[in-house]
Formats: structure tokens, sequence, C-alpha cells
């Protein structure tokens, strides 16, 4: 199933496809926007996000037709030459080929309209924000050689936990607090099953995704329900907006005015980054999920690095629980993660196991989500059910390996016994 | 104390002649799942009495009155699972007097009326057979399907589209093909992640789970739009009475032949995963990949095979649902069905008559968790709770033993999937 062996040159077979499919992609933008438009429509990007900004920069105005054409020309092009010579990264491939289509797409949606492209790139960073702490959990668990399915589950606990605990105490900090600390403490189940009885970890994964619905269903609907007021309406964090930075144009609103979280999240990124790669700890839990007898045999304790960093990880994935209430709405609905647990593990597929790519990977994700969104109110004819289904879909794709083939680690899933 | 019960597992290896222990052990395997179920329903008490307002308020007052504290523990508790059981299982006394009623004066009124809880159990326990046996088959292969839920809901789509769209078809042809509809589309939304996983190795568990949330879209677009029934409501037509599962019993009892074609089905699975060749493939695929590969078994075809045969269990599934009690879809038509297969094939050990034995515990669990609702009020997710339990002690046999010190003479591990 795994192909092992891997070609530093594409062979001929995969190059002719890879062409084939950029230029169909091509002709398919030439058909369905360039020829569906007239020669006088104009599409216009909005590159502010509000009016108060200390440098306007003026919109972004594109004649859509011709736009359209020329896109559908360079999908062609590449596509030509990758079947005449061969492009060597499919990375660059998939890079052209999904950012001429989806632009099309947005030129052609957008024609005689206004749409904000800021509005959507800073959606899109919020949006990434619950996956890509999901994605984290994923990582730092999986490098441990811990699978952790049960991301979903402990999202809701940590969300609930927070709202409730928000509502009452009044301070959002201590919610957040609350929030990661429960976090962890279902990630300690999950660890104690697995790593104590040696649970099946997809089975423990799946309990703990089964309780994490059944019981804050459960206390939703007996508790939550009938006082909204004392215990599930806690307001969201305040969004803190970086002096200097946010006044950037373009970037400055997408990155720098966000929720505590968001920026949370960034930091953790790279601070995961620093130490899974440049720390002892760091190549102690990398050993500890390729190949634990060898790390045992050198004095690394197998059990204590994963339960550690399982512990670790779910303190993350409640961060991401947060981000549902406290960090958006103010309140929990029942099952409101709506699998982003799982996108999450198919950001940490996609991005290899590593908290950059990760990250980088949720932000494709977040996207489509926001994607999906401004599409319906753009009314484009396309049915909101399908547009819904484009992150699932997304998913699906990316997690076939077509686009660059990611390897586990190897003890990942495996019990370790001494 | 757990270390030692579960460290001694490989060093117990060659204990293989004969002895006593081993007679003890097959009564074991037998005692773990109902311990599981056991503890699970105590948890779940605590949980009822524990979130109780009243017996809070007791137990505040415990030192003065410890004695009321525990009675009105005892009265919540007793209140729900009495609703609860009550609600799936019916009043025996009722059930006599209805029987008596019947012989004496031939009038069925009254037994009909006593039976009615444990019809509706069965009924509730028809859809959890077929499900059960989908994740029972996928474990066999090594294949985790948590995609039950989404095959479960596009089996009934199918079956429904079949059952309405035909006209005038007499019941023996319209039937079977709306079953049919059923598997098929189970069996497709079952088979993508199949191909996806033997072809490209991608998890079976992420794209089951994001064929799911497809699948839900789907239906819902389905159900606003090509498949509404006249009317304001995102429904679709009822089936026509030719594509109905019969029923048993005059209308209150919806038991139907659904729950006969369930034990059939399930026989026939247990017949086709042990005494077939298909089935030991896809056994030897489950149990070892890479040693069946050296054996010459084609993998790619068997996880297929097995992801179209659980895809199809969950279209009939859903099926059965629709053709045998609801006879036409609406939106959140399924109540979790998939989810909680996980469990009854867990429970089941996914062995067929397994999955038939916890799948008449969960509908006899979810038939009477509404009327618990409406009589008690707990909430009917205490049940997801309950089944969670379950799960974690069914799957670590270790917290059972602990919990009970019982010392088996071998630590069989319940059940691998493989990640």
């Amino acid at each position: 199933m795994m192909k092992t062996k891997k070609n530093p040159e594409m062979d001929m077979r995969t190059r002719i496809i890879w062409g084939a499919v950029l230029i169909a992609v091509g002709l398919l933008v030439l058909f369905l926007f360039a020829f569906s438009t007239e020669a006088g429509q104009m599409t216009k990007f909005g590159l502010n996000l509000s009016k108060g900004d200390a440098f306007v920069v003026p919109d972004l105005l594109l004649p859509t037709q011709p736009t359209n054409y020329l896109l559908a020309l360079i999908l062609v092009g590449v596509g030509a030459f990758q079947m005449a010579r061969g492009v060597k990264s499919t990375g660059t491939l998939v890079a052209v080929l999904a950012f001429s289509f989806v632009m099309a797409f947005l030129v052609w949606a957008a024609r005689d309209k206004s749409f904000s492209l800021v509005g959507m790139l800073s959606s899109s960073v919020v949006r990434a924000t619950p996956i890509a702490l999901a994605a984290l959990c994923g990582v730092i668990s999986e490098r441990a050689g811990v699978t952790n399915i049960g991301i979903e589950g402990t999202m809701l606990f940590a969300a609930q936990v927070s709202v409730i605990v928000g509502t009452i105490s009044g301070n959002l900090w201590v919610a957040l607090l609350a929030a990661i600390l429960t976090g962890g403490l279902v990630a300690s189940l999950h660890a104690f099953l697995v790593i104590k009885f040696k649970v099946d970890q997809i089975i423990s994964g799946t309990a703990v995704n089964i309780l994490g619905a059944g019981v804050t269903s459960f206390v939703s609907s007996r508790f939550l329900e009938k006082n909204i007021d004392a215990l599930n309406n806690s307001g969201t964090l305040p969004s803190i907006s970086i002096p200097l930075l946010s006044k950037i144009p373009v970037i400055g609103p997408v990155l720098f005015e966000n929720t505590p979280i968001v920026y949370l999240t960034i930091i953790l990124v790279a601070v995961l980054h620093i130490v899974l790669f440049y720390t002892p700890w760091g190549l102690r839990t990398r050993a500890v999920g390729e190949h634990p007898k060898a790390a045992d045999t050198l004095g690394v304790n197998v059990y204590l690095m994963r339960y550690v960093n399982v512990i670790f990880g779910g303190m993350f994935a409640g961060l991401g629980g947060a981000y549902f209430t406290i960090g958006s709405v103010g309140r929990f609905d029942e099952v409101m993660t709506a699998g982003k647990g799982f996108i999450g593990l198919a950001a940490m597929i996609f991005g290899k196991w590593t908290p950059i790519g990760a990250y980088t990977s949720s932000l494709i994700f977040g996207f489509a989500d926001s994607l999906q969104v401004k599409l319906q109110i753009l009314k484009v004819g396309i049915p909101p059910e399908f547009l819904l289904m484009a992150p699932y879909i997304v998913t699906m794709i990316v997690l076939t390996g077509v686009v660059g083939k990611a390897v586990a680690p190897a003890a990942d899933g495996a019990p370790y016994e001494k | 104390m757990t270390d030692k019960t579960v460290k001694t597992t490989p060093s117990e290896k060659k204990d293989n002649k004969f002895d006593l222990r081993q007679i003890f052990e097959g009564s074991y395997n037998t005692l773990l799942p109902l311990l599981a179920i056991f503890t699970g329903l105590v948890i779940g008490a605590i949980v009822i009495a524990g979130t109780d307002a009243t017996v809070i308020e007791a137990w505040k007052n415990f030192f003065q009155a410890p004695g009321a504290a525990f009675a009105a523990a005892w009265t919540s508790i007793a209140t729900a699972y009495g609703a609860l059981f009550g609600g799936s299982l019916g009043n025996p006394k009722e059930i006599l007097a209805g029987i008596q009623a019947y012989f004496s004066t031939g009038d069925s009124a009254a037994l009909l009326k006593s039976i009615y809880p444990i019809s509706e159990s069965l009924v509730t326990a028809t859809p959890y057979i077929f499900a059960g046996l989908a994740v029972a088959v996928g474990f066999r292969c090594g294949l985790f399907n948590i995609g039950a839920e989404g095959q479960f809901f596009m089996g009934a789509l199918g079956s429904v589209f079949v059952g309405y769209s035909l006209k005038g078809l007499p019941a023996i042809i319209h039937l079977p093909l709306a079953l049919l509809g059923g598997i098929a589309a189970g069996a497709l939304w079952g088979a993508i992640p199949g191909y996806l996983k033997a072809k490209f190795g991608a998890h079976e568990v992420v794209n089951t789970i994001m064929m799911n949330w497809i699948g839900f879209r789907l239906s819902d677009w389905l159900l606003n739009g090509p498949m509404k029934a006249p009317g304001y409501r995102p429904v679709t037509s009822a089936v026509s009475e030719a594509a109905e599962l019969p029923r048993f019993f005059p209308d209150p009892l919806r038991l139907n032949w659904g729950f006969i074609l369930a034990l059939l089905v399930a026989w026939l699975i247990y017949w086709l995963l042990f005494k077939t060749t298909i089935g030991f493939e896809i056994r030897t695929v489950g149990a070892n990949p890479d040693a069946a590969k050296y054996a010459g078994v084609n993998i790619v075809r068997n996880f297929v095979l097995a992801m179209v045969i659980s895809g199809g269990l969950a279209g009939l599934s859903g099926a059965s649902q629709v053709l045998g009690v609801d006879h036409w879809v609406g939106q959140g038509f399924s109540a979790g069905y998939g989810f909680d297969a996980i469990a009854i094939a867990l429970l089941g050990k996914s062995h067929p008559l397994g999955v038939v034995l916890a799948a008449l515990l969960f509908g006899v669990l979810r038939g009477g968790a509404t009327r618990m609702q409406s009589m008690a009020g707990i909430p009917v997710d205490i049940i997801s709770i309950i089944q969670g339990l379950v799960i974690i002690f069914v799957a670590a046999p270790g917290i059972i033993r602990w919990l009970y010190r019982i010392h088996p003479a071998k630590n069989k591990q319940a059940l691998q999937s493989r990640g």
C-alpha cells in the first residue's frame, strides 16, 4: 500500500498525467470562467478591512475576462511544459494549479462585484487556528509514537469547560487556563489507557470522542440549556491589535489584529519547531516515536516521554477547544467542533508531522473553509451544501498523498513493551 | 497492582499445557463484557445521581441526615433506571395479565399494549444489528469503519428513492429492489475510503469521518432539493406500500420483518467470515497484512471488498429503518446508529453472535432512554456516556480485572484494529 521507494525524478507516466491534469484544468477555466463573462466586466478585490486604516491601499481592480484568459494560458502553458520537459517538484505544480484555479474562480465569482480579499484572508487565519492546534496536538503525540484520534472529543470537553468557567468566574483568562488544563486531563486519560493498559490507540481515541460528545451533550441539556445566563454566556476574548504591525497594509489586518488564541498558536508553532528539532528533549521525543527500543537502551524513559508529550498535545487541543467558545461565539453548542479535530489530523499528515508544515496546511484548510462562507454571500449559484463539503473533500484529496507523500514516525500507534 | 496483571502477558506464552485455569478462561471471556456493561451502568448511575439537584441538596446535609442522602440518591437512580428498563422491557405483571386475558377472552388488546415496549426495543435493535455487523466486518479486516453513520444515511436515502420513485411493482420485486438500493448506496460510501486506503494508504478513520460529513451535507441538499416531497418540510415522499417491510402486529407496534432479516444476515455474515475462502482472506488480512501478502492474498482487493461489505451492511441498516419503521426520510434521520455500532462491534468482539446480543442490549438501552428522558428528565446522552465507558472497559480488560480482582490464566487482547 505504501510506496517505500522514492523517485527523485518523476517517472514518465506521472509526468504525463500531471501535465494532462494541468492542461485539463486550464481548459476548464477557459470554458467555465472565461467564456461565461463579458468583455467589459471588472472584478474588485478589497484590500482594506476598515476605512480607518492609517495607510489606505487602493483596491485591486481586475478586468474579469482577460484575467481568466491569462490564468487559463498559464495553466495550459505550465501543463505543456510539464509534459515536454517535466518540472522537478510536485509542490510547484500543485501551487500553480491551486493558485490559478482558485484565483480564476474568485475573479469569475466576484465579477461586477466587490470582494474583500483581506477579509477572506483574515478569516482564513482565524478559521485555521483550531485546525492548527489540533494538528499540533497530533504532531507532538505522534512524534512520540502515540496516535491520538480523540482530539475532537478533547476539544469538545475543553470548549465546554472554558465557557462554564468563563461565565461563572467572569474572567476569560481563567477560562482559557481551564480549557488548557481540561485538554491535558482528557489526554492523560488517553495516555493512561494506551501506555499503561496498552489499549488499541484508535479504540481509546474513539472512546474519548464518544465520551466527549456524550458528556458535553449531557451537561448541555441537563444544565446549560436551563441556565444560559448563569452558565453558558461567557463573552469572547478581546481582539488585540499589535501596535505598528497592525498598520501594515494587507498583512496588518490579516495577521496582527486577532484574538490571543491566534497569536498563541503562531508562537506555539515556532516554539514547538525549536523544541522538536533543536533540543535534547525533541531528539528524545522523536527517538521514542521512531525506535523506542533503541531509545530505551540509551536510557531514555519511553513511557515518561510518551506521557508528557501526549499530555502537552492535549493542552494544545484544549486551547483549540477554547477557540470554539470563548475565542469566537461565547457559548457552547452541542457537537460544535464539527470534525475540526479530524481535519487537524489531515493537516498534520499533509504537513509531514512538522509544526510549520502542519500550520501551513491548516491555513489551506482555513482558506477552504472561509472561501465557502464568502461564496455563499456572493451567491455564485452553487448550492451552499456543496460549498460546505469543500474542506472535507480537500482533506480526502490531501490524504491520498497525491500531493507529496508523507511518512509517519515508524513506531506511531504501536504500544511499547519493555 | 495493575502492572502485575498486564506484565505477566508475554511471560505466560509458554502456558499451553492443559490445566484448570483454561476452563476458567472460557467463562472469563463471557464474564468480561458483562462486567464491563455492569460497571458502565454503575458509573452511569453515579452520574445520574450526582447531577440531580435534589440529590445534591440532600448530600449537603450528609452529616445531619446520612440516611436521607442515600435515600435521595437511590430514588433518583431507581426512577431513572426504572423508567429506562420499564420503557424498554415493559411491566412483567401487565404482560402476564395480557396473556391471561388473551387466553381467557381471546382479546389481544391488553397483551399487545403490554408488549409494546419490548417491540420498540427490538425495532431499535434491528438497525443496530446491521450496523454492528458493518463495523465488525471492518474490524475483522483490520479496518476501522467510523463511517457507518454516513453509510447508514446514504443507505436510507438510496432505499427511500427506490421506494417512492417506482410505482405499481408487486412487493416481491419492489421490496428487494428498495433494499438493494440501500445496500448499493451504503456500499458506494464505504468503497471510496476502502479504495483510498488500499491504493494510497490513506487513513480510513479520517476518511470515513470525512465521508460522514460529506454525506450529511449531500443529504441536506437532496432533502431540500431533488428528493424533497411537495410541501414546506425538507422530507422525502413516503415509500409505496409494496416497498415496506411488513409488520407483524397492528399499528402502534412497529416490529417488522427487518428484525428477522437482521438475524438472517447475521448468520450469513458468520458463514461468510468463518466458512468461506473470502472470509478467511479478509480475516488473514486483518490479522497480519504482511503475512497475508506473502501468502499471495490480494490486500487491495480485500480492503475494498471488506469496506464494500461493511458499507453495504450499514446501508442495509438505514434501509431497514426506512422501509420497516419510518417509511420516509427527514433531516437528522439517523440518531447516531453508526457511532453506537462501534461500541456494539467491540462489545460483541466482532463476532456476529456477539454483535446480535450487544445490539439487543443497546436496543433496550436506547429504546428506554427516551422514556427516561421524559419521565425522569435524564438526557438521552447518558447512553453515550455509558457506551464510551463500556468501550474503554472492553478494550482495557486490565481495569475490569483490577476492579474485580480477577486473575485469569491468559490475558487475551480484546480486539485489535490497526491504526
